[in-house]
């Protein structure tokens, strides 16, 4: 695809120069735009083939939903995302400041700590919590047989309330990875601007520094708020019902695909308005880098406010990994002997392919698209992007079957030409192979690659862009011997994150799959939809140690 | 999608109410949708029938798996077979007032509610009750096989059929009937702790230790007919 793109590119180059002065307004689709438009394609037929489903009879299945569940599930909806974003902006500002600004004992340690729970799908965190402190857990039962009587005052955890902390303690890197991007970058130097200014610290916080750090905040907090519209396996396991249940129960139970695409449909919709309002909220914003140097020096914490901070640090690190981990740890030995055979190895190998294509193709697909819209301005291209990174917001089962139609169609019309033109019976072609894999797993995620190399070439200075193109560099040449060095931490941030959504992700992983062709998220899924918790924590506990790798590998790269 | 399929020997081996209509398809292996208890909480003669556990005499005893399992999709469709939606629903409402808590995720984590004492009765897959009790014996748990003096035990099926284009219709009804008989039975319903479809074909042992019942005989295809009817009931009865 990006060859394709490039050469393309270089084509249209040769005679552009006169070209685009003649024709600036009528010549949309050259170069880098046609690479855009073409990925928006891409991505804006699977949503098509969902949103396309408005317009067919679903019966009366809405009438009955309205009567019925739907205002429940709305308010479910509105209060989780709500939850979650407050959570995960409260809980990933919080630790990237105090880890970016500030230096107290164990530092260091905490910093890449903080980024371990990314690595747990949040449907495990689930099932693990559940399974500590519902009432048939450890803690309730010893409680129970100490005190003699049934504990009335002990918190429910299948509530709204344990469903949003489960969902903030998976989410919040997000927040934290980005959030604490940007202050590492400017938030020492801007708050010491701040107070030469007379600003004491606090005021410095929320006047200058968090209102900077903004765009990478908002781009966090949204990932989380993507991540926890389009899940299914956490409210699944807590049977707290959302738009997303409501989308599988209209298919899998009613099989009424229609009613299961227009109730995605709206989905789709909430989110491309939530998309255009944050990006109204940063229109008018130009963020440049002012040096890229050494880190700003950190402000020593001394007393009670370093134990506070460590303290804080400690129980977040306590819950959001260390007590999940130890239990699926605990499960796992205890389900070993029945549990592991040889296609263990078989399952990591699927998981840690399927990752790595999926975070390289994606990311080399963001890298064109932050490139693109940095040569060209004009509205189509901005929209184009934004349609490109829409899928994030798709409930996996939705996606794949918005991918799987068309690619059954294209394979059809292949086979027909192969056999008229070649009189060969080629069979499935696409099908069944990794590519429908592949083509999903970059609609959905791309938004996730976009993102953090988005905001890494928004901080380099346009200058430097018309200073090269003065010396006469082609834009390829500028992208590869300029940009990329420099968003190299955006690139890294990109692939990790992608990578590890990869392999955690399950539903599209379970519709697309070669047959047969398990992953550890599939196994999870067999295990757990057959309520074997214990069973389910050896994969579990595998898919969270292959998803540090990528994670520690990042930590070494960014934290010198 | 699935092509009637005429044989004599699959006719003798499985049930009618096991198959599907025209004989597109047969059960092969039965699990039976039942009653499991707490054996310290509750007097066996206290319990009867599925309807029964909409009694107000079980109010905050009753613990439930999600409506969106299917099983118990499937019972409720039944229930509608037999008495109607209006009645069903009646019963339905019953379930969900009697609850102890919110609707559990799966059978499993039901039976263990039950265990602890947060509630005396559920409703679970046999095979569920087979898998934890062989992990945890020492649970107080029991089995009840309920409606024995009216409809019966509602059965799930796991089947198969021969498709519509199939290129070897002939090998697969062997298959079929293959997967049908004494050996196979076995083979198939031992290891999940199900119940052979082949009335003749013992079922293992573990199983066959909780007791003889009668099945529900009303035909299974009724349960898929029924199946959206039964989803809409229970969102109206509040069953989550």
């Amino acid at each position: 695809m990006k060859n394709d793109a490039v050469v393309k590119h270089n084509t249209a180059k040769v005679s552009s120069s006169y070209r685009v002065r003649l024709f600036n307004r009528y010549q949309l689709i050259t170069g880098w735009r046609f690479f855009v438009f073409f990925i928006a394609a891409v991505v804006l037929i699977p949503v098509g083939v969902v949103i396309s489903s408005l317009f067919s009879p679903a019966g009366d299945i809405w009438q009955h939903l309205l009567e019925t569940t739907l205002p429940g599930l709305l308010t479910n909806t509105f209060w989780l995302a709500l939850g979650v974003v407050a959570g995960t902006s409260l809980l990933g500002v919080s630790l990237a400041w105090f880890t970016a600004i500030y230096e107290f004992p164990g530092r260091k340690f905490f910093s890449w700590a903080l980024l371990l729970p990314f690595a747990i799908p949040a449907y495990v965190t689930a099932f693990v919590m559940l399974g500590i402190f519902d009432f048939t857990g450890p803690i309730q039962t010893t409680l129970r047989n100490w005190s003699g009587s049934d504990l009335p005052w002990f918190p429910d955890i299948r509530s709204r309330m344990g469903v949003i902390i489960v969902m903030t303690l998976a989410f919040y890197p997000y927040v934290y990875l980005l959030a604490r991007n940007a202050f590492l970058t400017q938030g020492k130097r801007s708050l010491e601007a701040a107070q030469s200014l007379g600003y004491n610290r606090r005021q410095g916080f929320f006047y200058v520094t968090l209102p900077m750090a903004r765009p990478w905040i908002a781009g966090g907090i949204m990932l989380a708020l993507m991540e926890t519209l389009a899940d299914f396996g956490t409210v699944a396991v807590f049977n707290y019902d959302t738009f997303t249940t409501a989308i599988y129960k209209a298919w899998f139970s009613m099989f009424s695909l229609s009613a299961a695409s227009q109730l995605a449909s709206l989905l789709i919709i909430i989110v491309f308005i939530l998309i255009l309002l944050e990006q109204q909220l940063r229109a008018h914003m130009r963020y440049a880098e002012t040096k890229r140097s050494q880190y700003a020096s950190r402000i020593k914490l001394r007393g009670w406010r370093s134990w506070a901070v460590i303290g804080f640090v400690m129980v977040v690190l306590f819950f959001a990994f260390l007590l999940p981990v130890s239990q699926l740890v605990f499960w796992a030995v205890q389900s070993f002997s029945t549990g592991f055979d040889q296609r263990y190895a078989e399952f990591l190998w699927h998981s840690l392919l399927l990752a790595t294509f999926a975070a390289f193709i994606t990311c080399m697909v963001a890298i064109m698209l932050v490139y693109a819209a940095r040569r060209h301005h004009d509205s189509v291209t901005r929209a184009a992007i934004r349609v490109a990174t829409i899928g994030y917001a798709l409930p996996g089962t939705v996606l794949a079957v918005g991918v799987f139609v068309p690619i059954a169609w294209l394979d059809a019309r292949l086979s027909e030409l192969a056999a008229q033109f070649f009189q060969v019976d080629t069979g499935l072609i696409i099908q069944g192979t990794l590519v429908t894999m592949l083509i999903a797993f970059m609609t959905r995620f791309l938004a996730v690659g976009h993102f953090p190399i988005d905001s890494a070439m928004q901080r380099i200075t346009r200058n430097i862009d018309e200073a090269a193109r003065g010396l006469g560099l082609s834009s390829i040449t500028i992208l590869r011997k300029i940009h990329i060095p420099v968003l190299q931490s955006g690139i890294f941030t990109a692939a990790t994150l992608v990578f590890v959504d990869v392999m955690k992700e399950m539903p599209i992983t379970l519709m697309t799959r070669p047959f047969g062709w398990d992953t550890l998220a599939v196994r999870i899924f067999e295990m757990t939809s057959e309520g074997e918790w214990e069973q389910a924590a050896l994969p579990a506990v595998t898919l969270v140690l292959a998803g540090m790798i990528p994670i520690i590998l990042f930590l070494r790269q960014t934290e010198k | 999608m699935l092509r009637p399929v005429d044989s004599e020997i699959l006719k003798k081996n499985i049930p009618p109410h096991l198959g599907g209509p025209q004989n597109r398809w047969f059960g092969l292996s039965v699990r039976a949708r039942t009653l499991v208890y707490n054996t310290r909480n509750v007097n066996i003669d206290d319990l009867s029938a599925y309807e029964d556990l909409a009694n107000p005499k079980w109010k905050g005893r009753l613990c439930l798996c999600t409506s969106k399992k299917v099983y118990n999709q499937s019972l409720v469709a039944m229930m509608i077979a037999e008495h109607g939606e209006a009645e069903t629903e009646k019963i339905v409402r019953g379930w969900v007032a009697n609850l102890a808590t919110d609707p559990v995720s799966d059978d499993t984590r039901a039976m263990e509610f039950v265990a602890a004492g947060r509630c005396d009765v559920t409703l679970v897959n046999s095979y569920y009750y087979g898998r934890l009790m062989k992990k945890t014996p020492e649970l107080p748990l029991a089995i009840f096989w309920p409606n024995q003096n009216n409809s019966g035990v509602h059965v799930n099926v796991s089947g198969a059929g021969v498709t519509k284009f199939s290129r070897n219709s002939q090998a697969a009804t062997k298959l079929l009937e293959y997967l049908s008989s004494e050996k196979a039975q076995n083979l198939f319903a031992d290891v999940n702790m199900e119940f052979p479809a082949n009335p003749e074909v013992k079922s293992d042992e573990t199983v066959a230790s909780w007791g003889d019942f009668e099945q529900n005989s009303l035909n299974l295809a009724k349960a898929g007919e029924l199946q959206t009817a039964a989803i809409k009931l229970m969102d109206r009865a509040g069953y989550r």
